[in-house]
């Protein structure tokens, strides 16, 4: 019998075919499949960050299980029943809000990317990423459900003066954002759900804010108070942490929005082709500005670019997922994609990013993701 | 500052969204000033929501030998936990050492993380007296304050932080080009 019809295919002939395993009450995955989120050896593995497999990924939809993590003081361990949310401050009714409060408001499912503000940090630097992992994988999306702040907001009544809100979470640093109230606001969430479930504890269950385009230390999770102001306060997160350091020396702060970005996945470092002949090339976008109105990849390090088809519907502050058929004709090659929304900004490359913030900004990366293809087919960092 | 530019599109929200304020679904329970102040302290730039209490450089130094110095240091020179002290000068350099001395704009901010954060493994616990001696240790480590120097309420807010004038609006896009635009 040829091994090549694959196991299964006509069983054993004198044993049959035995059914399989019975029914579960919550499913798992194959074990033939391994993708799983970083994790770097640390003595504070309560503070870091673990990243989504972005090249094992299919669609656009992040699992919640490979969702990539950033905590600042681990994932603390909430009894919905017993989390509550203040609305205080510069309101006219401060408000004590269980989940059961929360979840009798209008809400709505709607489809989001989130990445951390430090996604490709390292980037900046010399030594540069050398998987899509490992370089973009601080970003995930999912179908969030929850509640529009505005009709939580308005239930405590905000004052004239209010221009900001702090936002805490319940995790055991207590980490604080200031939240200015801007228009983006209309479209942001307190968010209970997650791909169908609620809200996994590492995306900050039972309640989150959500603030669609903007960097995700400002979406704070485990979300216990919301607290209005006319100033901001400054936090640690806000000034020492997530803020850009320029080569004059002078930091910005409240660098909220994700610009456009996109990386390709297939091929991408550490795959290997399997020989010369048709493949897809495949990757993602996102864009805090709206939609992909376009993306385009290059086969020979950024000279010619060729149009990608993108998945439809193409959605509002989502991951996008581009592809283009290729014949690889066996001789080494630069891939990378470039990345155009809605706003008409369109994806720098790395060199021009640090030709205007040098390399000390630390967060807030975008920049163009060269892959290199030895005509072997191994798959490697373009930078490096 | 940063925050003027913000100020326009927040009236806009505010009188677009906000400006109906009666409560349409009347959830949630209404919470006196008490419980509210009993739900956490919150610490604004100027000092507005700070504590009672006061500590002293001398002071913070016991506290911090006993709670802060396995991972920051002896002298806040780092180890597990980041270091806290020095790189005034170094921000404009290739090599810029960040600390609480050297970036932070704000002595407010100082005294709010460690009372909420720190210590990192068991957060919430030190007294407000305490959290006062330990931001005027690094304070004094950092030469921003003297060792005798009293910090309280009143007088933390007033510290001159030396970046304090260091951070400046977001100005993006501020890289590459617009669609349309030639190459």
């Amino acid at each position: 019998m040829g091994a090549g019809l694959g196991s299964g295919i006509l069983g054993k002939a004198d044993e049959g075919r035995p059914p399989g395993r019975p029914l579960s009450g919550y499913g798992e995955r194959s074990k033939y499949v391994k993708p799983a989120r970083t994790m770097r050896q640390t003595k504070t593995p309560q503070a870091g960050s673990s990243a989504t497999p972005l090249a094992d990924m299919y669609g656009i939809i992040t699992p919640s299980s490979l969702h990539y993590e950033r905590h600042h003081a681990g994932v603390p361990d909430i009894d919905p029943d017993e989390h509550r949310l203040l609305i205080d401050g510069l309101v006219e009714r401060p408000l004590l809000l269980t989940m059961g409060d929360i979840r009798r408001l209008p809400s709505v499912s709607q489809i989001h990317f989130l990445e951390c503000g430090g996604n490709s940090g390292g980037e900046w630097q010399d030594k540069t990423g050398p998987d899509a992992q490992r370089s973009y994988g601080l970003a995930s999306c999912s179908e969030w459900t929850g509640v529009p702040l505005r009709l939580v907001l308005r239930e405590a009544g905000v004052k004239r003066e209010a221009k900001w809100m702090i936002a805490e979470g319940a995790d055991a640093c207590r980490m604080q954002r200031s939240v200015p109230l801007v228009k983006d606001l209309d479209e942001a969430l307190l968010a209970y759900g997650q791909n169908g479930e609620p809200l996994r504890p590492e995306q900050g269950f039972p309640l989150r804010l959500l603030t669609p385009g903007w960097e995700g230390n400002v979406q704070v999770k485990w979300l216990r108070r919301l607290f209005l102001t006319e100033t901001p306060h400054y936090t640690r997160d806000e000034t020492a942490k997530y803020s850009d350091l320029m080569p004059d020396g002078k930091t910005r702060i409240f660098t909220l929005t994700q610009e456009a970005k996109s990386v390709v996945t297939f091929p991408s470092g550490g795959q290997k082709l399997a020989g010369a002949g048709w493949y897809e090339i495949t990757g993602l976008a996102w864009t805090g500005r709206g939609r992909i109105t376009r993306v385009e990849v290059t086969l020979d390090g950024g000279r010619e670019w060729r149009e990608a088809r993108l998945d439809q519907p193409v959605l509002y502050k989502a991951f996008t997922r581009f592809r283009l058929p290729w014949k690889w004709n066996g001789r080494a090659a630069e891939v990378a994609s470039r990345a155009t929304d809605e706003s008409g900004y369109v994806q720098p490359t790395r060199e021009e990013l640090i030709a205007v913030r040098g390399r000390n900004s630390g967060y807030h990366f975008n920049g163009i993701k060269v892959w290199r293809i030895q005509a072997d087919g191994s798959v490697t960092n373009g930078d490096a | 500052m940063e925050t003027r530019s913000i100020a326009a599109a927040v009236c806009l929200w505010m009188a677009g969204v906000l400006g109906a304020q009666a409560p349409k679904y009347g959830v949630g329970r209404v919470m006196s000033a008490e419980e509210t102040r009993n739900y956490g302290i919150m610490v604004g730039p100027d000092g507005k929501g700070l504590p009672a209490g006061s500590g002293t450089a001398v002071e913070g130094q016991a506290v911090y030998a006993a709670k802060c110095r396995s991972c920051h240091g002896s002298k806040g020179e780092g180890g597990t936990g980041p270091l806290l002290v020095g790189g005034q000068g170094t921000l404009a350099t290739g090599k810029p050492v960040k600390t609480v001395g050297s970036h932070w704009p704000y002595a407010t901010t100082v005294w709010d993380y460690i009372y909420r954060a720190m210590p990192f493994d068991r957060a919430g616990t030190l007294k407000h007296d305490e959290a006062y001696g330990v931001v005027a240790y690094v304070l004094y480590l950092n030469g921003i304050v003297e060792e005798k120097q009293v910090m309280n309420a009143s007088t933390l807010p007033k510290v001159r932080m030396p970046n304090r004038d260091g951070f400046v609006p977001d100005p993006r896009p501020d890289v590459g080009r617009t669609a349309g635009a030639k190459e």
